[in-house]
């Protein structure tokens, strides 16, 4: 039986001009993108389909402002921002990438009990988030650490939380890199895939109640999109008229299962117009792209009041997390001649590589400058661990706070073993200092 | 249609006839070895079996699923979108039309989107029919308990949860063996299961493991060492936790009965009881938080079974009622000490 679907993936010289007709990138001659997760044509416009008036063309266009070359695209209109954004936002890129080479290197030290990075998929949170009022609520997935950055999230901060020590604002509770916080109006990274979504619905409609200009922002990957809570979240936002920016990441893998294993439709932007709300899908890698999408899709949500979906593609350049062994799983041949991997290929073109391209030749930056930034942060990075290291574990009586606005009883109880035993087991518990028991 | 005896005779060995064949041969195998072992004796036993799950086609994050696809095939092991709830669906409606569903819910903490799917559908399945349906063919995988550095959701325990849901088998192994001869045994049952893999055994316990078709039998204890003054009471992980326990208190002439659960549903209560009228105490200790945690059932029923010979009251090492915890995982756990006060307490009580 024919496969629409899969005849989604093809390139669109492959297949019938029906829907060339409407749109001008289905032309033959326009390149195509070799995302993992979808091989569209690019185009330069930065135009969201709208449900009920666009027709869905059979392969959703990748909307890019930069080439590959960080060279910008004919008739593409780039976003108007001075030097010392751009400059911003490409040292908060960088910063990402230090900071996660030298936290990733001290998982595989043993420092840490888990990291995962955001190798190659920078621009996404940087650039998102860069189009975004401080005050736009962030729901993130956990590969984000770009857009919390961004909003001034300092070393220091990570590395405590990556240590779970008493200085770390969640008490030493959850995983390295599950990090938020409310003055950067983050929620907080937690490991359960999709919960964020629903969510910021919720928190985005409540501003719109307020009569706030704000929106809320939420992140996931394409292999999260498969969750229940994501149709569910997209419905409610169009139904209710949300301020919600979807925006999904697509990095061609979820742990090791490729996008062919998670889903037979083109890609994840055509769900957002399925759902009535107005989508676009960018290149990723494209700094440019990512905030003029964003800039757009924050407009929709405070003056017309609708929710978007932007899908972002790019390329997981790492493995998953410090847990697996991504060459169990990771496809090696490169979409293009000329590299020995896909993983290559993809690490030639990766956001900072290509801004970095754009911005030398404007001027603005320089191979020395990115060079000296880069060991400036590595240092950071280091001695943000080393401290973060030293600081004690968090107070024992943290175990019982926080589950309640206050603790009831039976948690006062619990406690009150916990510190009679540790007292009389001390020595057992060499890890637990005598201060921290008495005064448990 | 096809009527319950019917599915029940296809292609099925009774489970007695199983248990009753000669001691088979063993090779050594890790846990999840051994559980890769269960699931390919299933795939080559029962035409009808299918495995499924995040990530099973490269082999599953826990290396369980290794192999079976390049041998069995991707129309028989299939790599799932992330969604539980689609998945566990997906299981239900194979197994209520015959067919044998080995679903992998990649960790414990994330069974919760499915919640409803298997809480509404699957236990109920039978019993909202008349008894003319059943998804008794299926069977849920999926890693539990601590593991030292998992944080909220890769560490939690969510046994009671089930055992609270009528209509579900509920299933812990303690390591290599039981692990296979248990799932085996889940998956041949006729009614859902829900197998509880304790994760930081998968590597850990190795062990020579009956190679071949391997069963042990459901609803059944282990009494792992027999005693008389103190009876413990334990599933999972936490069956080594009191083992070292019931060793420290042995050293000081204590004589402890361990008694591994293993099947927490439909629970074993006569050997527990019988062994509890023998020694007049009991200490269950399981890793779930205490309150509501399957260990409150054990003792409410044990005492109105065994009160004329209860020498001391009932006690409970349980993880204490907070979320799971990272940094103070180790003070958040019932641990080996914990246990072991429990045990002087009771004894000296
Ligand atoms: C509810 C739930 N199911 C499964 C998992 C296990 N898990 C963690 S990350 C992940 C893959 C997510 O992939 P994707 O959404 O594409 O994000 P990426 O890691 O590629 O950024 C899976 C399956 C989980 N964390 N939560
Ligand atoms: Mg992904």
């Amino acid at each position: 039986m024919l496969n629409l679907a899969r005849l989604a993936w093809r390139p669109a010289a492959c297949r019938p001009s029906a829907h060339g007709a409407r749109r001008s990138f289905a032309s033959a001659g326009v390149p195509l993108s070799r995302f993992v997760g979808a091989q569209t044509p690019y185009t330069h416009e930065c135009s969201f389909y709208y449900p009920h008036v666009h027709d869905l063309p059979a392969a959703m266009p990748v909307f890019r402002l930069m080439d590959d070359e960080g060279v910008a695209v004919a008739g593409g209109v780039l976003p108007d921002l001075d030097e010392p954004t751009c400059v911003r936002m490409m040292e908060t890129m960088v910063s990402v990438n230090e900071f996660d080479k030298v936290f990733f290197d001290a998982q595989r030290q043993g420092r840490l009990s888990f990291y995962f990075t955001n190798r190659g998929e920078e621009a996404c949170a940087v650039g998102s988030c860069a189009a975004l009022k401080l005050e736009d609520w962030i729901w993130p997935q956990y590969r984000e650490l770009g857009a919390i950055f961004w909003r001034g999230y300092t070393y220091e901060e990570a590395a405590n939380q990556c240590c779970h020590n008493e200085l770390d604002m969640t008490k030493g509770r959850q995983l390295p890199m599950h990090i938020g916080s409310p003055e950067k109006y983050s929620m907080y990274v937690k490991s359960n895939l999709g919960q964020q979504v629903p969510a910021a619905n919720g928190a985005a409609y409540f501003q719109k109640l307020l009569g706030k200009e704000r929106c809320a922002i939420t992140y996931f990957g394409e292999g999260c999109a498969s969750e229940g809570d994501i149709p569910s979240a997209l419905n409610i936002a169009a139904v209710h008229g949300c301020p919600t920016i979807f925006f999904c990441r697509n990095n061609g893998y979820a742990i090791s299962t490729h996008t062919d294993d998670q889903y037979k439709s083109d890609g994840i932007a055509p769900r957002g117009v399925a759902f009535g709300m107005p989508s676009i899908r960018v290149d990723g890698n494209d700094i440019f792209a990512v905030y003029a999408a964003t800039a757009r899709a924050r407009e929709i949500a405070v003056r017309e009041g609708k929710p978007t979906m932007i899908e972002a593609m790019s390329y997981r350049i790492n493995s998953h997390s410090t847990s697996d062994d991504d060459s169990k799983y990771r496809r090696s041949e490169s979409p293009e001649a000329g590299y020995d991997s896909e993983r290559d290929y993809w690490e030639a073109r990766s956001p900072i590589v290509r801004f970095g391209k754009h911005l030398i030749a404007k001027g603005w930056w320089s191979a020395q400058r990115e060079d000296d930034l880069r060991k400036v942060l590595r240092k950071r990075a280091i001695t943000a661990l080393n401290d973060a290291e030293k600081i004690p574990q968090p107070h024992p009586k943290h175990l019982y706070t926080d589950v309640f606005d206050t603790i009831p009883w039976h948690l006062e109880l619990q406690q009150a073993t916990l510190k009679d035993h540790l007292t009389r087991y001390r020595k057992h518990y060499p890890d637990v200092s005598d201060e921290h028991i008495n005064s448990l | 249609m096809l009527r319950p005896q019917a599915r029940r005779a296809i292609g099925r060995v009774s489970l007695s006839r199983r248990l009753s064949s000669q001691v088979p041969a063993t090779a050594k195998m890790t846990m999840f070895a051994a559980i890769n072992d269960a699931m390919r004796v299933a795939l080559a036993t029962d035409p009808r079996a299918v495995v499924f799950g995040e990530d099973v086609a490269f082999g599953g994050v826990f290396r369980c699923t290794m192999g079976l696809l390049e041998e069995f095939g991707k129309e028989r092991v299939l790599n799932m979108p992330i969604n539980e709830q689609g998945l566990v669906g997906f299981g239900i409606g194979m197994a209520a039309v015959g067919g044998t569903a080995i679903a992998e819910v990649q960790f414990a903490d994330y069974i919760f989107p499915a919640m409803d799917q298997i809480c509404n559908e699957a236990a109920k399945f039978r019993y909202r029919s008349g008894g003319e349906f059943d998804v008794g063919g299926l069977t849920i995988r999926a890693p539990a308990n601590a593991v030292g550095h998992g944080g909220h959701y890769h560490s939690q325990s969510p046994e009671a949860y089930f055992a609270h849901t009528p209509g579900l088998k509920v299933v812990y192994p303690r390591d290599a063996i039981t692990a296979k001869g248990l799932l085996l045994a889940c998956i041949r049952d006729r009614n859902p299961c829900i197998f509880f893999e304790p994760k930081v055994l998968y590597r850990s316990s190795v062990q020579e493991v009956p190679t071949g078709d391997f069963m042990l039998p459901l609803g059944k204890a282990e009494v792992l060492t027999e005693g008389s003054d103190i009876t413990l009471v334990a599933w999972g992980a936490q069956v080594h936790v009191m083992l070292k326990a019931a060793a420290r208190a042995a050293e000081e002439g204590i004589s402890v009965e361990c008694i591994d659960l293993a099947t927490i549903l439909p629970w074993d209560m006569h050997t527990i009881r019988d062994s509890v009228r023998k020694t007049g105490r009991l200490v269950v200790t399981h890793e779930a938080p205490l309150t509501a945690g399957f260990g409150a059932e054990i003792c409410a029923t044990i005492q109105t079974h065994c009160f004329d010979s209860l020498e001391a009251p009932i006690a409970r090492v349980c993880g204490a009622d907070t979320p799971f915890p990272l940094a103070l995982e180790k003070l958040y756990l019932p641990d080996e000490l914990k246990v072991y006060d429990a045990i002087k307490q009771a004894v000296s009580y």
